[in-house]
């Protein structure tokens, strides 16, 4: 009852603090705030991105074409092989015949040509489709299939697929860092404006430990303080991520310039946005103002 | 044992400066004690001592049974709850009304809100000042700002009650009634007292124990002692 008392009272001290103190509060807002929208901007970026590039991986495969006339043991026999290796995810078997149905139902053009050759005169190759693991080593992978024997060519995505998924991996990263520093560069900025802010009421700290309250009691206030100031100042970012992703992903009609790059839905991407920065202004502020209060807990 | 005992009292300051030398006391329950010196005496460092302010480079301070001198930082609260201490620049919250800041430190007990008001209200009466509970530190005057911190260091019924210099900033007529305050608070509560003080007025008035630094030493000890010239 007692405990349930001080935490009460120092709450509502707490949120009295925001207000009576308003000019600083707002510095701290508006610091939260303005690294919060980079933080939800980078977010939001990093999410197309990775969707992007998953995408795109998922898509690459290894087309590998066996020589004409092979026998079922020899198919067989390549397919074991394709399997030992250890990049390789999974394989997929398309008989000639197979392709031949495939381009027939595509292109009614060349429905009628093909139509002509059976079992016997058909044109076409079998082929394994592989799908592989990391698509970084797709090159050396390919390399080592295309020297099977009984294997004609190999084909994968080489050329401007693969270059762009490189980018991509690249902007990815980029992406990670910036989140993570922007959190680091806001956790510190936070914390310095919070410094200055309880700067100020040094001297409502010193009477407190005059007058006996030990040191959590003092930093309490301070602390829910900071949960507070953090709140209020994730509030503008997150709806400034919302609507903003909603209204560019209408008016874009839901992919970037072409159809290769489709753009994440706003409901399975808003609710994470705005779990992380309202989880991210409550800890960075609580975090900021308690490492703030501290230093003054000496006298 | 006394409740204040201080024993082999010796404070050397990091830049050098050696504020006490030796010094023993011992002040025992419901004393009315005035401590006086000069400026840079080593009157201040006296009184920090006893509530942590600052701690003794050797020797042992005693003040209700706690040894102050070993008393870790997070734990200087103990010693602050048996102490109420008044300072020359009373140290009130601005923002806060006169209600609220001695109200500030009871809130640190949990104690229910009601128990919180008898306390405020008793306190508040005992220094007179029953009809300004809701005005701010800036609407009174000084002798009324001392009294309200008076009010605050009282309100958790404490043992000792440590004044730094109460009357430094208050005129002559003010300072008497904050000692008439003071006093009262030794007659009807029977709290021990110690001041530190300059004002010879008030000392040779009020005829009590005095204890005079000088030089970082206790130079006199005297029952109803007066403040006298030499080297002061």
């Amino acid at each position: 009852m007692k405990a349930f008392r001080i935490l009460a009272s120092n709450i509502s001290e707490s949120f009295k603090g925001v207000f009576r103190n308003f000019s600083l509060s707002l510095a701290s807002i508006s610091c939260i705030t303005i690294t919060l929208v980079l933080v939800g901007f980078s977010i939001i970026l990093s999410y197309n991105v990775n969707n992007f590039t998953s995408t795109i991986e998922k898509d690459l495969t290894i087309v590998v074409f066996l020589d004409r006339g092979v026998t079922q043991e020899q198919i067989d026999e390549v397919k074991t092989k394709i399997d030992s290796l250890s990049n390789v995810k999974s394989i997929k078997f398309n008989s000639k015949n197979q392709v031949k149905e495939e381009m027939q139902e595509e292109f009614s053009k060349l429905d009628g040509i093909l139509e002509q050759y059976n079992e016997e005169t058909n044109p076409l190759q079998d082929t394994y489709l592989v799908k592989v693991e990391d698509i970084n080593t797709i090159g050396d992978t390919a390399d080592s299939i295309s020297k099977f024997e009984n294997v004609d060519i190999v084909k994968y995505g080489e050329g401007s697929v693969e270059e762009l998924v490189k980018i991509f991996d690249i902007v990815k990263k980029i992406t990670y860092i910036v989140v993570i520093a922007l959190v680091l560069v806001t956790a510190f900025l936070i914390s310095n404006t919070i410094k200055i802010t309880i700067q100020s009421r040094k001297r409502e700290i010193e009477i407190r430990r005059l007058v006996g309250a030990s040191n959590a009691f003092i930093k309490q206030p301070f602390f829910f303080e900071g949960i507070i100031l953090g709140f209020i100042g994730a509030f503008l970012p997150v709806i400034i991520c919302c609507v903003g992703y909603n209204y560019l992903y209408q008016k874009l009609g839901g992919q970037l310039f072409t159809a290769i790059i489709p753009l994440v839905k706003p409901s399975s991407l808003i609710y994470v946005v705005v779990l992380v920065l309202i989880a991210l202004g409550v800890l960075v502020g609580a975090f900021g103002s308690y490492r703030a209060v501290r230093k003054h807990l000496k006298i | 044992m006394q409740l204040i005992e201080l024993k082999n009292v010796y404070k050397r300051y990091n830049n050098g400066v050696t504020a006490l030398c030796d010094v023993d006391l011992s002040i025992s329950k419901g004393e009315f004690v005035f401590v006086i010196g000069a400026s840079g005496s080593g009157k201040s460092t006296l009184i920090k001592l006893l509530y942590r302010q600052e701690r003794p480079t050797k020797g042992e301070v005693y003040v209700g049974g706690i040894n102050v001198a070993k008393l870790r930082n997070g734990k200087v609260y103990k010693l602050r709850r048996k102490l109420g201490i008044v300072f020359q620049d009373y140290k009130l919250l601005p923002k806060k009304t006169v209600y609220e800041n001695v109200a500030f430190a009871l809130e640190v007990y949990g104690l229910p809100k009601d128990e919180i008001r008898k306390k405020v209200l008793k306190a508040v009466e005992q220094v007179g000042l029953k009809d300004k509970l809701r005005s701010y530190p800036d609407e009174l005057s000084g002798g009324e700002q001392q009294r309200v911190s008076i009010a605050r260091a009282i309100v958790n019924d404490p043992k000792v009650l440590i004044c730094d210099e109460p009357t430094g900033n208050l005129d002559p007529k003010t300072s008497m009634e904050v000692m008439k305050v003071i006093d009262e608070i030794n007659k009807d509560l029977g709290t021990t007292i110690i001041m530190a003080t300059h004002d010879k007025d008030i000392v040779n008035k009020m005829k009590k124990r005095v204890i005079v630094i000088e030089n970082g030493l206790v130079a006199k000890d005297i029952m109803k002692g007066k403040y006298k010239n030499e080297g002061i």
